[in-house]
């Protein structure tokens, strides 16, 4: 058993943390948000290029730096201090992951893209009735010849206005919640028979809705693992949007820490009040805890599918109650001014909140654990 | 970074698997299946095998008696006991006096008590609260007046758990009445045989005999007793404080709970499922596995912090909240699974009586143990204190 982090994995993080803090300060990253694009493309080039680090989860064979969970818990964490909006969740972790974790001829054509800096990915799973089911699926995905023909509706896509390619999950059989049949394909986001409509996120992505009307894809978009590969990618996707929680909360902490020194009522600052003061103590095991569970959950990624699934449902949950308390607590605390758009905090509160959610929220995980774990209800 | 045990860490965990189920005391175990009251001679039953194999002290440096485990095997080794079911041994002298005097002893003290703490020779108390003096201990009044090369203790102490059975106390006194609350005071060691100490029961919530009164009326302390300076005592008193916090935790046991937990709400039935089964009462376990997962690796973090020279700091207030909510969390389900025969007071019967079992055994001290656990959030400074502490010294506030 060891909790250190190795020289590589600090100096990862090092790296990322000193780019970041010249290229990412809040008005710069309004001013990407307003942009047309919704983003400043040459971070991602920077990111990829000068600092070579959109490799670090791929093996050296791959073209990598040879990490893995606990490089894309490094990466997303700083992202999170600064709530970066780059891709790199949908590209590095679930594209980069399910290709990793599925090889073949894609694989090796489409990760030194990634690497790169070329290919942006999107994860088109989620659809309108499916909630968090990954098995709930319309989408279908038609043998026609050597190909299949796509047929479906994909919600909320994160970065999809950006991608060069799609990660999709369809039905190549079986009924609306079957898990067989469930199978992933990494697709050309730009083939004839796709429609987007594209929306900006409350938490400052762009995002959009996907349409795929008789696309015709190649047999070999076809990434081999049905449904328990689909399960893989989104326990390694959902900790590494816990990786991302333990930056977004602990800049929520600080932020709140900071203002309550700074913020004078009654003739005193307010941080000077117990009731503060101890709401302020709260925060800060919460976030410790968010920490706790996140290495917990990514350092148990490779057990077995029931163990793993498990321990994330159980990190998943906990991340996601403690970063609700964290970010209403951080608003309630800074007042009137929390609720504007004026300062870097409400910003931070947005994307807490909805990290909540994604991959499933706490109901649905701890519902999960206990499914895994308990006797039937 | 990784979870995984080395062989040498397997090798080490067969190794303490073996000794335990060997070596644990045959009647101590019987007591504790039938739910028996504990005596000093049970508690300390354990205590001397353990003294006997050289494993009373995990946590004591090595020069003095310690084991010179590392975190992974002192995890290890808190994960087995728990596992076994092992009786926790009393913390007063190894992990509360013990580790203050070989902190701040002299080399005197060190040799004469250190040796009996680890032997089991005394058994030790902790005099720190008194009637007026809870949360604000530094307000205490219990007066040590200096008459030559002796202190005369006069004042009272509350709250001394098992002082009925101890042969030593640690102390905290007032030795100077004129200097700000928390520079007047002193850490003594008191011979509990010294004339003018009288120990009187308190009885709690489940009947237990735990905690007592400790009047000191003219007792007359060698000034060789004290540890560290005059009127320094509470730097004595602050570092244990933090040092009892970290065992606080309670980890490994909160784990064995929440099992026996899963165990009763298997044996009992919600209609024509088990209560486990009952989507609301499960919820509840769930929830308590994933906080107890939270503290658990939050408590790695910190060891693993601690074995590269960060001691023991206020962060470890964080362990005692988590550990003391969930402790009481554990009880308070027990309870609401056993149902009906949570009400029967076993009191009323003589000691391992077999005549009168009524309802399942699991179920028999499930409310004493409920009203017992109370204490976690209040003893060792009450979570209300260890929020200020966190405000204070590691927030800034």
């Amino acid at each position: 058993m060891d909790f250190n982090y190795t020289e590589t994995q600090d100096m990862l993080r090092d790296t990322l943390a000193r780019f970041l803090a010249d290229t990412y300060d809040f008005e710069t990253r309004k001013k990407m948000i307003d942009s047309a694009e919704g983003r400043d493309p040459g971070i991602w080039r920077a990111l990829a290029t000068e600092l070579g680090i959109l490799s670090a989860p791929f093996s050296e064979e791959q073209g990598g730096l040879g990490g893995g969970a606990l490089e894309n818990m490094i990466m997303m964490e700083e992202l999170g201090k600064v709530i970066a909006i780059e891709p790199y969740l949908q590209t590095v972790v679930i594209g980069g992951g399910a290709l990793k974790a599925a090889g073949g001829p894609l694989a090796d054509a489409v990760i030194p893209e990634i690497i790169a800096g070329n290919a942006i990915i999107g994860f088109a799973y989620a659809e309108p009735q499916g909630r968090y089911d990954l098995a709930n699926l319309t989408t279908t995905a038609k043998k026609d010849g050597a190909g299949y023909v796509l047929n479906g509706h994909k919600a909320v896509v994160y970065a999809a206005p950006w991608a060069t390619h799609l990660l999709v999950s369809a039905r190549t059989g079986g009924a609306q919640r079957d898990r067989a049949g469930v199978e992933l394909f990494l697709i050309d986001a730009k083939l004839p028979g796709i429609t987007r409509r594209d929306y900006p996120t409350v938490d400052g992505f762009r995002a959009s809705e996907i349409y795929f009307e008789n696309v015709a894809i190649p047999g070999d978009a076809h990434l081999v693992g049905g449904i328990d590969l689909l399960e893989r990618v989104v326990d390694e996707a959902t900790m590494a949007v816990c990786g991302e929680a333990c930056g977004v909360t602990r800049k929520l902490h600080e932020g709140t820490l900071d203002y309550s020194k700074q913020r004078q009522q009654f003739g005193q600052p307010i941080g000077r009040f117990q009731v503060l003061q101890h709401r302020m103590a709260d925060i800060f095991l919460e976030v410790e805890q968010i920490m706790s569970m996140t290495l917990m959950g990514t350092l148990k990624l490779d057990l077995p599918a029931a163990e793993r699934k498990a321990a994330v449902s159980l990190a998943k949950a906990k991340v996601a109650r403690s970063a609700k308390f964290v970010g209403q607590n951080a608003i309630q605390t800074h007042g009137g001014i929390g609720i504007t758009q004026e300062l870097a905090i409400g910003h931070y509160f947005k994307r807490a909140t909805m990290i909540e959610g994604q991959f499933g929220s706490a109901d649905y995980h701890l519902d999960r654990f206990e499914q895994l774990t308990y006797p039937k209800a | 970074m990784n979870l995984e045990f080395s062989p040498e860490e397997i090798a080490f965990r067969d190794e303490v698997r073996a000794f335990i189920a060997e070596n644990y005391p045959a009647e101590l175990r019987g007591k504790q299946d039938e739910g028996d009251e504990l005596s000093k001679e049970d508690f300390l039953s354990w205590h001397r095998v353990l003294y006997k194999k050289g494993w009373v002290a995990p946590a004591w440096p090595k020069e003095y008696g310690g084991t010179g485990w590392t975190a992974t095997q002192r995890y290890i080794w808190s994960e087995e006991t728990a596992r076994a079911d092992c009786i926790r041994l009393m913390p007063f002298g190894l992990t509360m006096v013990g580790p203050v005097i070989y902190t701040f002893g002299t080399p005197e003290q060190k040799a004469k008590f250190l040796p009996r703490i680890l032997s089991g020779e005394d058994w030790w108390c902790q005099g720190y609260s008194e009637p007026g003096s809870g949360s604000d201990l530094a307000s205490l009044r219990t007066r040590a007046a200096r008459d030559g090369d002796h202190y005369v203790v006069n004042g009272q102490k509350t709250w001394t758990t098992m002082a009925q059975h101890a042969d030593w106390g640690f102390f905290l006194v007032r030795t100077d009445p004129d200097a700000k609350q928390q520079e007047g005071i002193s850490f003594l060691l008191i011979d509990m045989k010294t004339p003018g100490v009288t120990v009187r029961p308190i009885i709690t919530l489940g009947g237990e005999h735990e905690v007592n009164e400790v009047w000191l009326e003219d007792v007359r302390v060698p000034v060789e007793n004290r540890v560290y300076e005059e009127n320094k005592g509470w730097t004595c008193a602050k570092f244990l404080l933090a040092h009892e916090r970290t065992g606080i935790a309670g980890v490994a046991a909160s784990k064995r709970g929440v099992e026996k937990i899963k165990t009763i709400a298997m044996s009992e039935s919600d209609g024509d499922r088990p209560l486990l089964a009952n989507p609301f009462f499960r919820r509840k376990v769930a929830e308590l596995e994933m906080d107890l997962t939270a503290l658990e690796f939050t408590e790695l973090r910190t060891l693993a912090g601690e074995a590269q020279g960060k001691g023991p700091g206020p962060e470890s207030s964080l362990l005692k909240i988590k550990g003391s909510e969930i402790q009481q969390r554990i009880t308070e389900l027990a309870l609401e699974a056993a149902g009906h025969y949570g009400a029967p007071y076993f009191r009323g019967f003589g000691e391992g009586d077999n005549e009168h079992p009524i309802g399942p055994e699991y179920a028999n001290r499930t409310a004493p143990v409920y009203f017992n656990t109370r204490k976690t959030t209040i003893y060792g400074g009450s979570n209300e204190i260890q929020r200020n502490i966190i405000a204070k010294m590691v927030l800034g506030l």
